[in-house]
C-alpha cells in the first residue's frame, strides 16, 4: 500500500541542513499495524505527514496504492487524501463553532456528497465510537477522551483504507487514552491499515510492527516481538568503504 | 463542496464572528445605499426639469437671430447679430398653418418706479402671445391686450413680488408706475407662481414689444417663441419658418431654431452627466468598503490558519480553500448589498413623503451598478487573502505557525 524509497526532507536551520528525514525507505502493506517511536524531533510526524500527502519529500519516491504522487497535481493529492486517508491528531483539530455531527460531516462536505448519505455515515461512525447521544454538542461541552473519539469519527466518516495518528493519547488521561486506543485497534482488526505515532512505551508494544526513528533515520523496524534490523542503508549504499 | 453547504458554512462563520460580519455589511451598504441615494439625487434634477418643460405642456419653437451651428446648446444671449429679428418678422410667421401662437420677445432689465420706490428688474417686451405660449395668466387685472403687437400702448403687466414692492397693500390696478423714462398705466398683476425656466416671473415687468423698442431703442428681437398645435410637425414649421426669413432677410435664413425638445435633451444630457460623476464619487465608498474586507479578511485567515490546515488535511484542495473564503466575502456583499438597497430605497420613500415636489428616484442603472461594483471590488479584494489562505502550508498551519 506504502512504499516510500529513499525519502529525503531537509529543513535548514540556522545555516546548518536538518535532516527531519535521512534517506527513509519503508513499505507497508494494507491492513498493517504499525507503531512508530523515538525521541522527539526524531522525524515522526514528519514521517507520518509525508505519508498522509500533507508533506511532500525533497527527494525520493512515494507510491501510494501503486501511483507515483511526486507528480500528482495539488488537486488530485487532496482528493485521495480525502477518500483514502484518515487523520487523528494530538490537539484534536475540531472546529468549535460546529457541533460534533457537523465536524464528523465535515470531510463528506468538502467531497460534495449528498446529505442523505451524509447524515446515516455520521450516524454510524457516531455510533461506533460510542457518541450517538452527543450529536449535537458542540467541542466545548466535551471531555478530551470524547473529543478524540470524535476525531476519530471525523477520520473514519470517508471509510478510509489509512488511518494516521500521530500521538492520539497525548492529551489524554490513561483511561481515555485506553479507549482510544481500543477503538483504534478494533478498526484494523476489521481491516484498516493503522499507523501510530506515540511516546508511549506500553501503546508502542502492543503494534504487530514496531518502527523507532532517531534522527530522521529508520533505526529499529521489527514485527511481533522478532528483533529485525533496519533496513537502513540496504539501497544505494554499496559504496566500499 | 455543494453551493448550500458552502453558504451554510460561511453563515456558521459569520455567527461566529458577528460584531466583525455586522461592521462589514454595514460598510458595503453604506457605499450601496450612498451611490443610489446620489445617484438618486441627480437624477430627481433631470425628471424635475423635465417635469417644468412639460408643465408648459405644449409644444415650443424658438426663434433666435444669427446662424448658430451647434443645435441643441443653451440658446445665445449676446452673439453677433448679422441681421436684427424684428416685429414683422414674428408677425410673418403667424401665417404659418399649425401655429398656435406667437411671442416676440425684447428682455433687457429696467428701473420701475412709483413715488419714492423703485426696483430694478427684467423687463419683457412682448405681446398678448406670450401669456399663451408660456401658460402664463393674471391674478388680477387684465392681461396685455391684441393691440400690444403693433402699437407702444404705455400699459404693463407686473409679477406678484414687484407689486408688493412698489405698492404695498394700495390698489394698484390702473395706477401709473415710472418705467424706465416713460409713465405706464398697470393693467394687470401675474398670477403668484415661483421661477419658471430660469425666469423669477414674481419679480418682472411685461410691456408692449413695441413700448419696449422704443424704450430700449432697438428694433431688434432677442427671440420669437412659438408655440405649436399638438399634431403639427416640427420638421415641417421649421422649414417655412426659414422660407419666411429668407423671403425678409433677402434670401439669407439667418436665425437659429432651437425647439424644446433640443432644450430639454440639453439640460438632460448634462443632469445625466452629472449624475454619473456623482455615482462614481460614491463608488468611492465602496471601494473603501473592499479594502476593510481585504483587511478584516487578511486577519481572518491567520486566526483560522488551523482551521484551513485541517480543511487541506481531511481533503480540501487549495481551489476549494481559496473558493471557501472568496464566497464569503461575495455573500457579505451580496447581504450588505440587500441592506444598503433596502436603506436607500426606504429613504427615498421618506423623503417623497416629505418633498412631494422633487421626484426622487434613483436612475435604473444605479442599483446594478451600486451592486456589480460592490461585488467586484469584494472580488478583487478578496483574491488576496483567499489565495493567501488557499497557499498556506497544512502542517505548518496546523501547528499554528507562521510561515
Ligand atoms: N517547518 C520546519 N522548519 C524547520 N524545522 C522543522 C520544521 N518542521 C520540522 N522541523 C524539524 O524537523 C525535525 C523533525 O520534526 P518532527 O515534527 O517530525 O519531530 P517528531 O519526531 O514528531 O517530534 P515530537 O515527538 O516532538 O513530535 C525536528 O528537529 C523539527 O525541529
Ligand atoms: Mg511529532
Amino acid at each position: 500500500m506504502i512504499v516510500l524509497d529513499s525519502v529525503n526532507k531537509t529543513y535548514q536551520v540556522g545555516g546548518t541542513p536538518l535532516h527531519a528525514l535521512d534517506n527513509v525507505t519503508l513499505s507497508i502493506e494494507t491492513g498493517e499495524y504499525l507503531s512508530v517511536m523515538g525521541p522527539s524531533g526524531s522525524g515522526k510526524s514528519t514521517l507520518l505527514n509525508m505519508i498522509g500527502l500533507l508533506d511532500h519529500p525533497d527527494s525520493g519516491s512515494y507510491l501510494f496504492n501503486g501511483v507515483a504522487t511526486e507528480t500528482l497535481p495539488e488537486q488530485e493529492l487532496a482528493r485521495l487524501r480525502g477518500e483514502n486517508i484518515g487523520f487523528i491528531f494530538q490537539a484534536f483539530h475540531l472546529i468549535n463553532r460546529l457541533t460534533a455531527f457537523e465536524n464528523i460531516e465535515l470531510p463528506m462536505v468538502l467531497a460534495g456528497e449528498p446529505v442523505k448519505s451524509r447524515r446515516s455515515s455520521v450516524r454510524q461512525v457516531l455510533d461506533m465510537v460510542g457518541l450517538g447521544d452527543r450529536a449535537d454538542h458542540k467541542p466545548n461541552q466535551l471531555s478530551g477522551g470524547q473529543l478524540q473519539r470524535v476525531a476519530i469519527a471525523r477520520a473514519l466518516v470517508m471509510h478510509p483504507k489509512l488511518l494516521l495518528a500521530d500521538e492520539p493519547t497525548g492529551n489524554l488521561d490513561s483511561v481515555s487514552g485506553k479507549e482510544v486506543i481500543e477503538v483504534l485497534e478494533q478498526l484494523n482488526r476489521e481491516g484498516i491499515t493503522l499507523i501510530l505515532v506515540t511516546h508511549d512505551r506500553h501503546i508502542g508494544k502492543r503494534a504487530n510492527r514496531r518502527i523507532r526513528m532517531v534522527d530522521g533515520k529508520i533505526e529499529k523496524d521489527e514485527r511481533q516481538g522478532k528483533g529485525v534490523k533496519a533496513e537502513r542503508g540496504e539501497r544505494g549504499d554499496h559504496a566500499p568503504v | 463542496m455543494r453551493l448550500s453547504d458552502q453558504v451554510r458554512f460561511n453563515t456558521l462563520v459569520f455567527q461566529r464572528y458577528g460584531v466583525r460580519t455586522f461592521l462589514l455589511l454595514l460598510a458595503v451598504g453604506i457605499g450601496v445605499a450612498s451611490v443610489i441615494l446620489l445617484t438618486s439625487l441627480g437624477e430627481g434634477a433631470r425628471r424635475y426639469v423635465d417635469q417644468e418643460f412639460s408643465s408648459l405642456g405644449n409644444r415650443l419653437l424658438v426663434v433666435l437671430p444669427g446662424r448658430k451651428e451647434t443645435t441643441g446648446g443653451a440658446p445665445p444671449i449676446y452673439g453677433t447679430v448679422p441681421r436684427d429679428l424684428t416685429l414683422e418678422d414674428a408677425n410673418a410667421l403667424l401665417r404659418i398653418p399649425g401655429v398656435n401662437a406667437i411671442a416676440p420677445v425684447i428682455a433687457g432689465t429696467t428701473t420701475v418706479a412709483r413715488e419714492s420706490r423703485s426696483r430694478e428688474v427684467i423687463t419683457i417686451g412682448t405681446t398678448a402671445g406670450f401669456f399663451v405660449v408660456r401658460k402664463l395668466d393674471v391674478g388680477k387685472g387684465k392681461i396685455l391686450p391684441p393691440r400690444a403687437d403693433s402699437e407702444a400702448l404705455a400699459v404693463c403687466v407686473l409679477g406678484v413680488k414687484l407689486q408688493r414692492e412698489l405698492f404695498g397693500a394700495a390698489p394698484s390696478i390702473g395706477q401709473w408706475v415710472r418705467v424706465g423714462d416713460r409713465r405706464m398705466r398697470v393693467i394687470g398683476i401675474l398670477e403668484e407662481r415661483g421661477e419658471s425656466l430660469g425666469l423669477d416671473l414674481r419679480d418682472m415687468i411685461i410691456i408692449p414689444v413695441r413700448t419696449a423698442e422704443q424704450l430700449f431703442n432697438s428694433p431688434g428681437l432677442f427671440r420669437i417663441i412659438i408655440d405649436l398645435n399638438v399634431n403639427t410637425s416640427i420638421v415641417d414649421t421649421e422649414k417655412r419658418i426659414r422660407s419666411i426669413i429668407r423671403q425678409r432677410h433677402e434670401g439669407e435664413d439667418d436665425v437659429t431654431l432651437v425647439s424644446q425638445d433640443a432644450m430639454l435633451a440639453a439640460f438632460g444630457n448634462i443632469l445625466t452627466t452629472l449624475t454619473l460623476a456623482i455615482g462614481a464619487i460614491s463608488a468611492i465608498s465602496l471601494l473603501v468598503a473592499g479594502i476593510l474586507i481585504m483587511n478584516i479578511s487578511l486577519i481572518s485567515v491567520s486566526q483560522r490558519r488551523e482551521e484551513i490546515g485541517l480543511l487541506k488535511a481531511i481533503g480540501a484542495s487549495s481551489r476549494q480553500v481559496r473558493q471557501l473564503f472568496m464566497g464569503e466575502s461575495l455573500l457579505l456583499i451580496s447581504l450588505g448589498s440587500i441592506t444598503g438597497i433596502a436603506f436607500a430605497f426606504g429613504s427615498i420613500f421618506v423623503a417623497s413623503v416629505l418633498w412631494p415636489n422633487f421626484p426622487l428616484a434613483p436612475p435604473v442603472w444605479a442599483v446594478p451598478a451600486a451592486v456589480g461594483i460592490a461585488l467586484l471590488a469584494g472580488l478583487l479584494f478578496s483574491i488576496y487573502p483567499a489565495n493567501r489562505a488557499a497557499g498556506l502550508d497544512p502542517v505548518l498551519a496546523m501547528r499554528g505557525l507562521q510561515q
